[in-house]
């Protein structure tokens, strides 16, 4: 075999109280198309960095075509022909795309020497980009194309992609993956970072699979199942959540003619929504991130006040009541961010439990706290979803992104809701938590709750939702029947290809 | 290189430690300063901190110490409740001139008539002072969206010229041969706030600031308002979510900041004072946002910092006295404890770290 272009030995990195990277070796071929696949805090992320010259190893060395590489710092990296494109876009809304561009180079060429260029590339790659919109008015899948782009300029050897699909719909990831083989035909290699088992096995021709920092396995993904990938992922078997057949029962709630505009600047107002969700029923709503998703939760939750009847459980109007009085009625809502919104960092989680417990659980009488079964309540959580902490006193900040997701959605499945909102249930946990968190969605529909779970995770609400409807700017598509729907159908539901044309390669 | 690294929870050894740390390392550091001016550092420490309390004339100084610290303590204990849930009620002083102005106005309006119940409307009437003029920011904030730093903050500009309005005019004494100032309590028995035991310096006010106390600690320990303040102190957000109300909760914590501080006012006024004059107010109201900090807004905590700055006071002027020191260096002194204070509170979320070299 000739010299692998990127060849990594023995990579070590701890911080303090973890090892982030533990003796990772791997090589990447000339125009391969390399996955690295782990679990959220399997040290993917610490790896990439250290490639790209922002964190330095504490041992171990890597070699760049037979040649010791050793970046000091990310310029170095680029300069070696090594490019990345991040997960969370580092770009000026207010600039347009060339201006963005030029930001990041060392020398940056005339304006207009540089908009020809961008034109160029975005053409021979199918990756259309018009050099002077400003990004501000581009959707997710553009901006995406304006850091490739950006990488593309300078002619990489190694491109390295964290998460790219996470922020597209369907239709905006087979342009990318287009994109992406073209350019390894062209002899480019390509480290591509996803936890997302099925696009690995579509575009990667090799994957190294990491578990808490060590490497475990590799494998060739077209020729592994998806099951025994994550198999290797998670180190365990899964368990496949269960749903048992049920029947649903009355309009549990009832969204009419919703219209709200967003309290923040750049929220996203939501427009005329209309929906409704019977007893027993999991209603999944998807969406690119950005889309009305955190205002359709405030909405539910009462952080947000609307119309009297454009909220209504049980027929009952509720849009003006706020939170606690909804939970008083059995509307139970779990934001998406853990820390500082469903849960407050440095108090106990015997506090935190009280966060949303108080008057369905009765921790208070006439205002007076009731410490003694407020502990009680957050031990409870604690038993019922396996949260791993040494007890309630303990800061919620001190637990790990899963722990604290499984505390967050325990405190409201416990408290028996009539209709539960979910918001990214499962964002940032890991594939046993996140199935253990689902399975107990799918348990408390079967008991007759209403259930609303949003998430930008497809797979997932192809598995827990009887009924799909997707937020795109606002809007929500008209609710179907999850069985028989395609990727196609759902990709439009989102918004197709947010208005770019597919690409032709 | 020294590094921070963030604690995974707060330390609770550190967060009690670290206002002992801080007065000793204000002792010390304000041990130089003095020696910088020439003077014994150690006698100058041993000063302010001992002779109050168990000197020659400590049967003296002792009550000065409870009618110094009750305000104090009074007014922080409003202060910290705010402070906890991001309201910055910095007008105390103006809150404590009104409390003083409203109180001795509705005690004066009964001279001379003798009666039991004239001092408990005066109290009520005190508190009422102060949370009128808390809410004027209150208001605004929860109306229009004000600063209610600034707008406190410059009513007390405005209490103080009231203060002097009503010395030089409505309250002025008709007996009082001309000069400012009102008619004295002390010499008014229905309204006089006097000693509840002779020579102790145990007045109302300081039954007041233990009552204080005890109800601030119930408050934010066992009841659902006191949980609503540290929620919203700590994520204003999760608060929201939580169902607090943010106009209700600024109106709470302005009015009962703007009440304890017109208290306080009052039973100034009525007792160890005695009279509206115009340089009645003397800065407890600054003086107790660093009590406040100092007590960690914790109300135990501000009982002791409450003691503690009272002997800084009374120490300081002891040695303003007998040392020579300058006034602007017990100021100085002062300052430093609240420097330190603030500075090692960051011990109780971070660690301090030798940063390890990294391997190329």
């Amino acid at each position: 075999m000739s010299t692998p272009l990127l060849s990594i030995k023995g990579l070590t990195k701890a911080y303090p109280g973890v090892v982030a990277n533990d003796n990772v070796s791997f090589d990447i071929g000339e125009g391969e198309v390399h996955a690295l696949l782990g679990e959220n805090g399997a040290g993917k992320s610490t790896l990439v960095k250290m490639i790209y010259g922002l964190v330095k190893p504490d041992s171990g060395t890597m070699s760049l075509r037979g040649a010791p590489y050793a970046p000091p710092e990310p310029r170095a990296a680029r300069a070696d022909g090594i490019a990345m494109v991040f997960q969370h876009f580092s770009l000026f809304d207010a600039l347009n795309v060339a201006e963005n561009i030029a930001l990041g180079m060392e020398n940056p060429p005339a304006m207009g020497d540089l908009a020809a260029r961008i034109r160029e590339v975005s053409e021979t790659y199918g990756l259309p980009l018009d050099p002077f919109r400003t990004v501000g008015d581009l959707s997710a899948g553009e901006r995406q194309r304006v850091e490739i782009i950006r990488c593309l300029l300078q002619d990489p050897k190694l491109l390295i992609m964290d998460e790219p699909t996470s922020v597209l719909t369907p239709q905006e990831v087979e342009i990318l993956f287009q994109t992406l083989q073209k350019l390894r035909s062209e002899g480019t290699s390509i480290l591509y970072i996803s936890h997302k088992l099925e696009e690995i096995r579509t575009l990667c021709d090799h994957a190294t699979i990491l578990r808490l920092g060590k490497n475990v396995g590799e494998c060739t993904p077209r020729e592994t199942s998806a099951r025994d990938m994550a198999e290797m992922m998670v180190g365990t078997a899964l368990k496949t959540p269960q749903r048992a057949g049920r029947a649903f029962g009355e309009i549990a709630l009832d969204i009419t003619g919703l219209s709200v505009p967003s309290p923040s600047e750049f929220g996203t107002s939501l427009k005329n929504l209309h929906l409704t969700v019977r007893k027993g029923e999991v209603l999944g709503i998807g969406g690119v991130a950005g889309n009305g998703q955190d205002e359709l939760l405030a909405v539910l939750s009462g952080e947000i006040l609307t119309a009297a009847d454009a909220v209504k459980k049980d027929g009952q109007p509720v849009g003006r009541m706020g939170p606690t009085a909804r939970r008083r009625l059995g509307l139970l809502t779990a934001p998406e961010e853990r820390l500082g919104h469903a849960a407050a960092p440095n108090m106990s989680l015997t506090e935190n439990a009280l966060l949303t417990g108080s008057v369905r659980e009765g921790l208070e009488s006439n205002g007076f706290l009731k410490w003694a079964e407020t502990r009680d309540f957050a031990e409870r959580i604690i038993k019922a979803f396996d949260v791993r902490t040494p007890g309630p006193e303990n800061a919620a900040r001190s637990l790990s992104g899963g722990n604290l997701q499984k505390f967050v959605i325990g405190r409201e499945v416990l408290q028996n809701p009539d209709v539960l909102v979910v918001n990214q249930p499962t964002w940032g946990v890991d594939a046993a938590a996140a199935a253990a968190i689902r399975q107990a969605l799918l348990d408390l529909a079967a008991r007759g709750t209403a259930v609303i779970c949003i998430s930008q995770d497809l797979d997932e609400l192809m598995e827990i939702s009887d009924t799909f409807a997707a937020l795109n700017e606002g809007r929500l598509s008209t609710p179907r029947t999850t069985t028989g729907l395609t990727v196609d159908e759902i990709g439009l539901m989102m918004g197709g290809a947010h208005g770019m044309e597919v690409a032709h390669v | 290189m020294i590094v921070l690294e963030k604690r995974p929870q707060p330390s609770r050894a550190w967060s009690m430690a670290t206002p002992l740390v801080a007065v000793l390392a204000t002792m010390f550091f304000g041990g130089l300063l003095f020696a910088a001016l020439g003077k014994n550092p150690v006698e100058a420490i041993g000063t302010i901190f001992w002779e109050p309390l168990f000197g020659e004339y400590a049967f003296y100084y002792r009550p000065q110490l409870l009618v110094k610290g009750a305000p104090l303590v009074l007014i922080a204990i409003g202060l910290s409740l705010g402070f906890r849930a991001g309201i910055w009620n910095i007008g105390a002083e103006g809150q404590y001139i009104m409390g003083a102005i409203v109180g001795a106005g509705v005690g004066l309006a009964f001279y001379p008539m003798e009666a039991f119940y004239i001092f408990p409307l005066m109290v009520v009437a005190g508190a009422l002072g102060g949370w009128a003029w808390a809410m004027i920011p209150a208001f605004l904030k929860v109306r229009f969206g004000t600063n209610e730093i600034l707008v406190s903050l410059m009513l007390v500009y405005v209490a103080e010229q009231l203060l002097a309005s009503m010395s030089l005019g409505l309250l002025k004494n008709p007996e009082g041969f001309g000069f400012p100032g009102s008619r004295n309590l002390q010499s008014y028995g229905s309204a006089h706030n006097a000693e509840l035991i002779e020579g102790s310096g145990m007045h109302w006010g300081v039954v007041a600031a233990l009552i204080a106390v005890i109800f601030a600690y119930v408050l934010l320990n066992r009841h659902m308002t006191g949980f609503h303040i540290r929620l919203t102190g700590e994520a204003p957000r999760a608060a929201r979510f939580a169902g607090v109300r943010p106009a209700r909760l600024i109106l709470f914590c302005l009015g009962v900041s703007g009440a304890l501080a017109g208290l306080a006012g009052l039973f100034e006024v009525s007792g160890p004072s005695g009279q509206v004059s115009i340089d009645f107010n003397v800065g407890y109201g600054f003086t107790a946002i660093i009590v406040a900090f100092l007590g960690r807004l914790h109300p135990v905590g501000i009982l002791l910092a409450g003691g503690l700055m009272a002997l800084t006071y009374i120490g300081g002027e002891i040695a303003q006295g007998s040392l020579g020191l300058p006034a602007a260096a017990i100021q100085v002194f002062q300052g430093m404890l609240l420097f330190f204070l603030l500075a090692l509170d960051l011990l109780t979320n971070y660690r301090i770290r030798a940063a390890r070299k990294e391997v190329a």
